[in-house]
Formats: C-alpha cells, structure tokens, sequence
C-alpha cells in the first residue's frame, strides 16, 4: 500500500491541506489584540477582564470534551470548583506561591476527572448526563459539608497570594491579575489549539462524528475519552484556581449546575466544536450579566431560556456559526 | 429493639410514598427516551406545573383535591399536546446537544414563568381534612396523607400497566419502544402515538406534581431540584422501560429516606455513590437492553 | 493452504434462540470467499462474532492461528480484521481524505499522539490519498463526506476499511443500497482489491456473489448448509431449494 512515486514528488494539493490546516490565520490574533487593547481603554473593567479570562478558559476546556468528543455533561462546574478550591486551601494553609498553587489546582481537577472519567464513560446519553449532574451535586455537598477546611456556605476567605515571580504584586486595581489571567489563558488556548489538530485531537471528532467506525478501525474509543475528559478537567481546574487567586474568595457556587449550565451555554452562544466559540460566548454572556442580571434575575433567566430555545431552533451554530452563514451569504451574492 | 423495628416500618412507609411520587413523574420520561429518544430533561417542568394548577385550584378558588388533580391532569395533557407538536416534534431528528439545550432552555423559561406569576416561594399545600391527622393499623399509626398516596398511587400504576398491556394504544406503545421502523412498517402512526404517549408522561407527571405537592413542595425550581432524582429513576430502571422505574424508584425513594434518616450528614451523597456503583455494574441499568 | 480466519464450533444462543450451531468455517490466505443464506440466517451474527461485537456462548475463532475469541474488537483490528458496514459508517462532517486518514492514523499507531511528529502525519496523509488515488476518488478528496451520492460513499467505506492495511477483509454488502448506475465502480473496484487480502464477503445479490467468488459458504439457520465452489453450490439442490428457490418466489 505503499503510495506510488509520482504523488510523493509533487504532493497533491489536498494533502497540502490536510497537513497545513492547523497554520495559524491571521485572525486568530484578534482576540489577543482586543484583549490588550481592553487593558488600556477600560481600566475601571479589569476585574471584569480577568474573569472573563477565567471563564473564557473555562469554557474553552467545556469545547475540547463537548465539541470535539461529544460528551455532553451538565457537571463541569465540578472540576473548576476542585481547582478553586485546591488553589484556594494551599493559600490559605500557607502555600502562598501563584504558579505551583495553580498547578496543584489543575493536577488535582484531573485526578478527579480521571477517576470520575472512568466511572461515568461507561455509560451515554440521558444516564451520561445523569452522572455528570450527580457528581457535581455529591462534590458540592462535600465541599459544603467539609466547612472546617472549605469555611462551607461561608465561602472560603482568607486567601493570601505571593508576588508572581516574587516581583508582581497582586494589586487592588487587579492589574497584575488582568495579565495573569490573560497570560494562562493564552498558554490555555495554545495547548487545547494544539491538541485539537492533533491526531489525538482529530480521533477524538472522529468519535463524536462516528463512534461505531472508530471502533471499527480499531481506536481505543474509551481510553481516548477518559484521556480527552483528564484534560478538560486539568483545565477546568486550572481555570478554578486562577479565580480562586485573583479574587482570593472561593465561594461554594463555584461547584454548581448552575455554574455547570452557565458555561455550557456561554459555549453555545460562542459556537460548539469551533476552538473560539469560548471567545465570543463568554465575554458576550459575562458583561450581558453584568449589565442585565443584576436588574432583574427573574428576567435574565427567561431570556436566557428562550435564546437557548431560538439558537436550537434557528442558529445551531451559535454566533460564529451566524458569522459563519452571512460570509457565505456575501460571497454567494458576489458571485 | 422495639425502637428499630418501629423506626424500619417508619422508612419502609415515607420512602414508599416518596417512591411512588418519583415513579409517577419519572415514568413518562422513560417511554420518551425509550420511543422517541428524546433526552427531555425538561420533563420536571410538567410536573410542576401539575402541581401549580392542583395547589391554586385548591387554594384560591377551593376545588376539592380530587377534581384539581384531574383538573390539572387535562389542563397539562392538552398544553403538552401543543408544547410536543409545535416545538417538541421539530426535534426528535435532531442531535441529543440540541435537545438538552432545547429542554434546558424550557426549564429556564418555565423557573421565570413560575417566579413571575407564583413568587419565589415553595406554595402552601392546604391538605384536605380527611387526608390530616394519623390512621391506625394495628398497633402502628401512619400519617393519613402517605397512606392514601401510597394506595392511590398503586391504583394508578396497575391501571397503567394494564393499560399497556391490554389496549390497542399500550401495544402500540410497546411496539415502537421495541422497535420503531418494525412499528414504522406496521403501520402505526408514529407521529401520533408519540404526541399521545407524550400527553400521557406529561399528565401522569402532572398528577404526579399534584399528589405529591407535601412531599416535593411546588416551587419554582422543582424541575431542577428533583432533576437528578428524575434522572436517576431513569437511568437505574432502564430507558425505554416502563416497570424498571418503579423498581428504581422504589430502591431511590427507600434508600434516600433511610439515608436521610439514619445518616444526615451523609445522605444525599450515599446515593450518588451508589448509583454510581450500581450503574458501574451494570451501565444500561436494571431493567435496560445492553 | 493455510486458513487467516478460522471458526471452531461456534455457537451464539440469545436465551432459547439459537443464532450459530457450531459453526466451522475457514477463510484461506488470498481467499474470495462468499457467505449467504436467506434472511435471518446468521449471517450478520456471524459477522459480529468474528468482529468481536458479540460474544460466542460457545467455541473458538482464530486469526492467522492465534486465539482471538476474548480479544476485545479493537484488538482484532490492531491484529488485521478489517470490516465494512451494510449501512455506511462514516465521518459525514469530514473530508473524504481525512475519513481515510483516521484509519491509517490508527494503524500506525499515531491515532491517539498529541503533539509533533510532522513527519508521520504527512505520511499518513500521503498514505490516505495514494488510497484515494487507487479507488479512483481522489478528486472528492476534500469534500465532505455528506456531499458525496451514495454509490461514492461506499467506496470510501471500502476506502477505510482498506486503510487499515488488513489481512482480513470483510465486506458486508458492500453494494447495498447502492442504484444499479453506480454499482459497476463497486464491483470494479473489488475485483481490483489486492490479492493478498482474504476477503469474505457477505451479499444477498448473487450476480456479485457468482462474479467475485470462488468459494461460497451457505448459512441456513444459524448453521453452515454447505461449502464449496460457486459450480457445486448452484447444482447443489439443497442450497436451490433452502436458499436460491426461495428467493427466485420473492
């Protein structure tokens, strides 16, 4: 099977693309660029920023599992919330140090991602999505229930971060946690960019896609997922302990459907399966809250239903994928 | 040794009146998923509004309790009818994402829907006078209202069984769960056997709501709070069966109470191990085709 | 000769159903073996229990003389049981090309590597293509799978199944569902397949089977009738009257 020699000499166009996909477009510098230039034009909005980042990350770890593997789950909410917390404890215990905490926090989502990984990817479908509710539910009832070291409803206060580096103090204008947040997410994206073009990564669509042909051609479908799910929740977690460090609070919501639900649909508004979606839908959703919520949570509710309910009907592929059709419409009127 | 024995029957009792309101919400869930393969996991919602409808005839306008729960039955049955035919129908083809956002983004409407008209607050359940107060039987005495709960609710399971033994529409019912092109090609009318069973799992989850208004208090969100123990019903039973769930319910509803009961600190979180576990072992659940 | 693919007293029972009774049966290096049979023969069962997505109650299978039977189905394909689907199993989003490269990439155990090695993507890329290439599909190489008619995306069921490089080959009817316009590329392309690959193929339309075969097993109720060359199997008046009569009153 050994390709004859006229292809390997000139090597056809479409394996061209196939192996240059994953170049990097200039417009995947957008985002970096907004994100700096928001630094100088709102600075009363840097707490803001920063827990945009976080979530952004956050929900960037929620796209590698749903919409590259597929796996659904409404309980992602509970790797960031052990992240939080493992970032949060160590400060509070006094392991000060910012880097090493966020690792800690980040190992320790995986193991339980792994662990739990393992249990629930047996299972699909409406008892997947059973199971992922449930662990989220039995880790907010241990978080909850461990008070004397999570301070339980109270939330856990008394966090205290090192420098980063020893050099950059975390300031009350939260500067240093604006860059902080912005640097990891970009080694985030960088990481998840990477993987998601890889074969890993590319087996893994292939499972969503078509789970009966990856077993057919002989991928090892679950521990490709077990391992798909590790990572997401490392991340997850990572995402945690960044919000643990730069608001020094870990509240008890931080393991939550609620939170669980919320990122899944900033995903959704973004765009599932498309790498930037977490971009778009996080800041969107966030400062929507910001603006929105506060006036009248009854309300925000109500229209956050009945957007999920229209985007179903009408815009599966969130606002990337709206994008995404109008481009299409240009180009189909130009020609 | 008196003291266990009495506190054994005590949660034999609470956790059987609470399996049977569990099974009795849940069961449509499952003919659902197993007929149409539709993840609704805004079933909840139908059983709240069960309970609405039930909880303000009686209230604010005093029906007695019997006819508010028919009252409430029809009036859902009807909406779901709507509901299945301009919204739910449009989805059945399409992926599981689509169908969880869809439903999710129900739940949310209906938890502001709720809030706006209801408030925030769990509604007061004013029980019939009859239903108050203990019976006796033989020398233990049990709380009237989880008494007659337990006997209406057995009532109602037989008659659904039977029904789904016996009529033409339970066959038909049992058919496509089986297998839904054979159906197809039988010519069963699949469209509308799935409305029906549709209005059927959503007015039993709504008599469900409505029964069980002292036990799951109506609040605006019920649907997520029981959402997981829906599930888990589900799940346990088997998708697609109609007696697993009972069975499930039955284990989920005594064990919780026991749980609840004997360990407090604990409870909730023994029963998601243990689901766990027993989902480990076997992944399609009890009753459930591998 | 020596058998690829051999069945010892296979026996598959669901409760009281018995869908194989001891089941021998031998597939040769290089073979092109043909199994039919009426409908609800077993012949799919049998399919499944070679792939590994049943589980025999009873008996052995082996693959190239080593002991398969409790190998899980990735294994088996690891090992080069390569398979195709009565009804398509593809990649509908991805492109044609890259449906290939999945399978080579899992062949080459680079399928599950996160990150580098350049070098082996683009051999499996080239790989991938040199296959398209071959079966003359090519030049839908970046289309996605769901833009194809139907004839074409069979052979790119073929096409995966192929990229996996097996010893094994079966082909589950692999022109099912296809119209008679474009059936001739099917057919074509697996008299073309290489002749070191054992094929079985399982089919109902016997003009495919009779052209491609040279030896046909006939399974009747869970169990072999007989076995033989397509010249004995047509005078053989048990198979004219279980199977081919049957089918000549439909």
């Amino acid at each position: 099977m050994i390709p004859p020699g006229k292809s390997s000499l000139k090597r056809p166009p479409a394996v061209e693309a196939l192996i240059k996909r994953h170049r990097l477009r200039p417009i995947e510098l957008l985002p970096w660029a907004i994100a700096v230039a928001a630094y100088f034009l709102f600075p009363g909005y840097l707490a803001l920023g920063a827990q945009i980042f976080i979530m952004v990350l956050f929900a960037l770890s929620l796209d590698l599992i749903l919409g590259y593997a597929g796996i659904i789950t409404l309980g992602h909410a509970a790797f960031f919330g052990v992240g939080a917390y493992t970032a949060g404890i160590l400060a509070v215990q006094g392991w000060h140090e910012p880097i090493s905490g966020l690792i800690a926090a980040g190992v320790a989502a995986a193991v339980v991602g792994l662990v739990s990984g393992l249990v629930i990817l047996r299972t699909h479908g409406l008892t997947l999505l059973m199971l992922t509710l449930a662990i989220v539910f039995m880790l907010h009832e241990a978080a909850n229930k461990a008070g004397f070291i999570t301070g339980g409803a109270d939330g856990l206060q008394g966090i205290a971060i090192d420098p980063i580096f020893g050099a950059f103090r975390f300031d009350m204008f939260g500067r240093t946690a604006y860059w902080y947040a912005l640097v990891v997410l970009f080694l985030g994206w960088a990481f998840v960019r990477l993987l998601v073009h890889s074969p890993f990564g590319r087996s893994l669509t292939g499972i969503r896609e078509n789970v009966v042909r990856m077993h057919a051609i002989g991928t090892p479908v679950r521990r490709r997922l077990v391992t798909a799910y590790t990572i997401s929740a490392g991340l997850a977690g990572v995402a945690g302990g960044l919000l643990a460090q730069t608001t020094e609070f870990v509240a008890l919501n931080v393991i939550s459907f609620e939170l669980s639900g919320a990122v899944l649909i900033m995903l959704i508004f973004g765009g599932v399966g498309r790498l930037y979606g977490a971009f778009i839908g996080a800041p969107v959703y966030m400062i929507a809250e910001d603006e929105l919520a506060k006036a009248d949570p009854v309300y925000w509710l109500f229209w956050i239903g009945l957007i999920l309910i229209l985007l179903v009907m009408f815009a599966r592929g969130g606002i990337l994928g709206l994008i995404d059709q109008a481009m299409h419409l240009v180009r189909w009127r130009r020609k | 040794m008196d003291a266990t024995i009495s506190a054994a029957v005590s949660i034999l009792f609470h956790g059987t009146a609470y399996a049977m309101i569990l099974y009795i919400v849940s069961v449509g869930l499952s003919v659902t998923m197993g007929l149409m393969g539709f993840a609704n996991l805004a079933h909840g919602v139908f059983a709240m509004a069960g309970g609405y409808v039930t909880v303000t005839l009686m209230n604010d306008y005093g029906v007695p309790f019997a006819a508010s729960l028919l009252i409430a039955c029809l009036v859902v049955g009807l909406a779901s009818i709507v509901i299945e035919r301009t919204l739910y129908a449009r989805l059945y083809t399409a992926s599981e994402l689509e169908q969880v956002l869809f439903t999710i983004g129900l739940i949310f409407m209906a938890i502001a829907a709720a809030k706006f008209v209801w408030g925030p607050f769990a509604q007061r359940f004013a029980m019939p006078e009859a239903l108050q107060g203990q019976i006796e039987l033989g020398t233990r005495s049990f709380p009237a209202y989880r008494a007659f709960l337990i006997v209406v609710s057995i009532a109602i399971i037989l008659g659904l069984w039977l029904g789904i033994e016996r009529t033409n529409l339970g066959a038909r019912i049992r058919a496509a769960v089986d297998n839904r092109r054979m159906a197809q090609s039988l010519g069963i009318n699949t469209g509308r056997l799935f409305t029906l069973t549709f209005a059927l799992g959503s007015a039993l989850a709504a008599l469900g709501g409505g029964l069980g208004a002292e036990i799951l208090a109506i609040n605006p969100s019920y649907a997520i709070e029981h959402l997981v123990y829906f599930l888990i019903v589900v799940s346990v039973g088997g998708l697609g069966s109609i007696r697993g769930p009972f069975f499930a319910a039955l284990l989920l509803g005594i064990g919780d109470t026991a749980c609840k009961y004997l360990v407090p600190e604990i409870g909730a979180f023994f029963i998601y191990a243990a689901t766990m576990a027993l989902l480990l072992w076997r992944p399609a659940g009890l009753f459930g085709r591998a | 000769m020596t058998a690829v693919l051999e069945t010892r007293g296979l026996n598959k029972s669901f409760g009281a159903l018995q869908v194989a009774q001891n089941i021998n049966f031998r597939l040769e290096a290089g073979a092109r073996h043909a199994l039919i049979g009426p409908n609800g023969a077993g012949k799919t069962t049998l399919v499944n229990l070679i792939t590994g997505r049943l589980r025999p109650t009873g008996g052995k299978i082996f693959l190239s003389g080593e002991d398969i039977t409790d190998l899980p189905p990735e294994a088996r394909v690891k090992r080069g049981l390569g398979r195709t689907f009565q009804i398509n199993q593809l990649f509908k989003g991805l492109s044609v090309l890259e449906n290939v490269a999945l399978a080579v990439a899992e062949r080459d155990g680079v399928g599950g590597n996160m990150f580098g090695a350049a070098r082996a993507r683009r051999a499996v890329a080239e790989e991938a293509y040199a296959l398209l290439e071959r079966l003359r599909i090519a030049d839908d190489a970046l289309k996605p799978v769901r833009e194809l008619p139907y004839g074409r995306q069979r052979l790119v069921e073929i096409a995966i199944a192929l990229g996996l490089n097996p010893k094994v080959l079966l082909l589950d009817e692999p022109a099912a569902g296809v119209p008679s316009t474009e059936s001739a590329i099917i057919l074509e392309m697996i008299a073309g397949l290489p002749p070191d690959i054992a094929v079985l193929i399982i089919e109902h339309d016997m003009d495919l089977v009779f052209r491609f075969a040279r030896r046909i097993t006939v399974l009747v109720q869970g169990a072999v009738l007989v076995e033989g060359t397509p010249g004995e199997i047509a005078a053989d008046t048990r198979v004219r009257e279980v199977y081919l009569g049957e089918r000549s009153h439909v």
